[in-house]
């Protein structure tokens, strides 16, 4: 939920920021390539977005997120495979993280 | 004497092979899932570990007759041949309007068999809305080597399958796949079924292999999905490549040379 206002009757109001975080998967390292997955976070409590949500992605690609306001702040290291394990497949290699900070006085939907 | 069965075709088997899926769309008749329903609300007791199938469920019971379905026989019998142990079941229930989506998981732990595989069979008795939270799946993903919910950080994957079916449905899963119950945001109470069955005998050529070279064999094996990055895409060719050796017996089967280029090893000197 979002938290009550700070604004104390003392002057203008201090923002009260929270954090809402989006996880793009990248066909490759390229942060221009094009979005094979997303997640996302919402440190304001308005929107609770959950596994299986949407079929289609917010954004055609990392840079498309940066357009937007996203600012990108932890991109995957490009890791070796271990000798042996070449051709093993697991994890998603390409997992950018984004965050946008919001002011929660603000209206919802504004 | 064995009931009858639809036993698969190579090229239903290779698209199993590359999906990690197999749907068959309202298979059970309307009449046995109102039966299946009410069977299933009242719970299905649990049988041991490893119970061998002709003795997990009594001859006539609602389970024992869904298996015996010719299409449902003939899948599993293709996949893990004949006689193979129940693991274990379980009735799973999407509370209306209730509870979050399952995490992206595989069941069970981490599991690394080149050559061998389980079959999990989810059994849908109601017809099921995207509302209802049918169970998600992502298609290609169940050769990927993850534990369990390690992959709960993934909320969607491009070309993800959110099941929406008729009443009646079966669907057969790799036991790796990644899959998860979707948040139910209907009114309706929503049922599934799961079987999950261990093969007792080397799965080779268990199904109706007379079409094995058929053209369209390879084109669904060569199958790629949206959610694959570009380089990890022509691995997961590569491992379908080896398991479908596995299941055929075929060592030189091959796709486009993937596997033959990174395996030549030449011994032979020039004169």
């Amino acid at each position: 939920m979002p938290p009550a206002s700070a604004d104390t009757g003392d002057g203008p109001a201090a923002p009260v920021l929270r954090q809402q975080v989006l996880v793009l998967y990248l066909a490759s390292s390229a942060l221009d390539s094009h979005v094979v997955g997303w997640s996302r976070y919402d440190g304001t409590g308005r929107t609770s977005p959950t596994t299986g949500d949407s079929d289609e992605p917010p954004y055609e690609s990392g840079v498309a997120a940066l357009q937007d306001g996203w600012r990108l702040f932890q991109a995957a290291q490009l890791i070796p495979p271990y000798p042996g394990h070449e051709y093993d497949v697991s994890f998603l290699k390409h997992e950018f993280f984004f965050e946008r900070v919001v002011d929660v006085r603000a209206q919802i939907g504004s | 004497m064995e009931n009858r069965q639809e036993l698969l075709n190579s090229v239903q088997m290779a698209r199993f092979v590359a999906r990690g899926s197999l749907r068959l769309d309202a298979v059970v008749p309307a009449e046995m899932n109102a039966e299946g329903l009410a069977v299933l609300a009242g719970g299905v007791p649990p049988v041991p570990y490893g119970t061998p199938l002709s003795d997990a469920y009594a001859k006539g019971s609602f389970v024992r007759r869904l298996l015996e379905l010719p299409q449902v026989a003939g899948a599993l019998r293709s996949m893990v041949g004949p006689e193979p142990w129940v693991d274990h079941h379980f009735v799973h229930t999407r509370e209306p309007h209730g509870g979050a989506a399952q995490a992206l998981h595989g069941d069970a732990i981490i599991d690394v068999r080149p050559d061998a595989f389980d079959v999990q069979l989810m059994y849908y008795p109601q017809t099921v809305t995207l509302e209802m939270g049918g169970t998600l799946s992502v298609p290609g993903s169940h050769l990927r080597r993850i534990n369990e919910s390690d992959t709960g950080r993934y909320q969607n994957l491009r070309g993800q399958d959110r099941l929406v079916c008729p009443a009646g449905t079966v669907v057969l899963l790799h036991h790796g796949i990644w899959h998860g119950g979707r948040r139910n945001d209907s009114d309706i109470l929503r049922y599934m079924f799961k079987i999950r069955f261990n093969p007792r005998v080397r799965q080779r050529r268990l199904w109706d292999t007379s079409d094995l070279h058929d053209p369209q064999v390879a084109a669904e094996l060569d199958a790629m999905f949206p959610w694959y990055e570009g380089a990890t895409g022509r691995l997961e060719r590569y491992n379908r490549i080896l398991l479908w050796r596995e299941l055929t017996g075929d060592d030189g089967f091959d796709l486009d040379h993937w596997v033959t280029r990174v395996s030549n090893r030449p011994k032979e000197t020039v004169a």
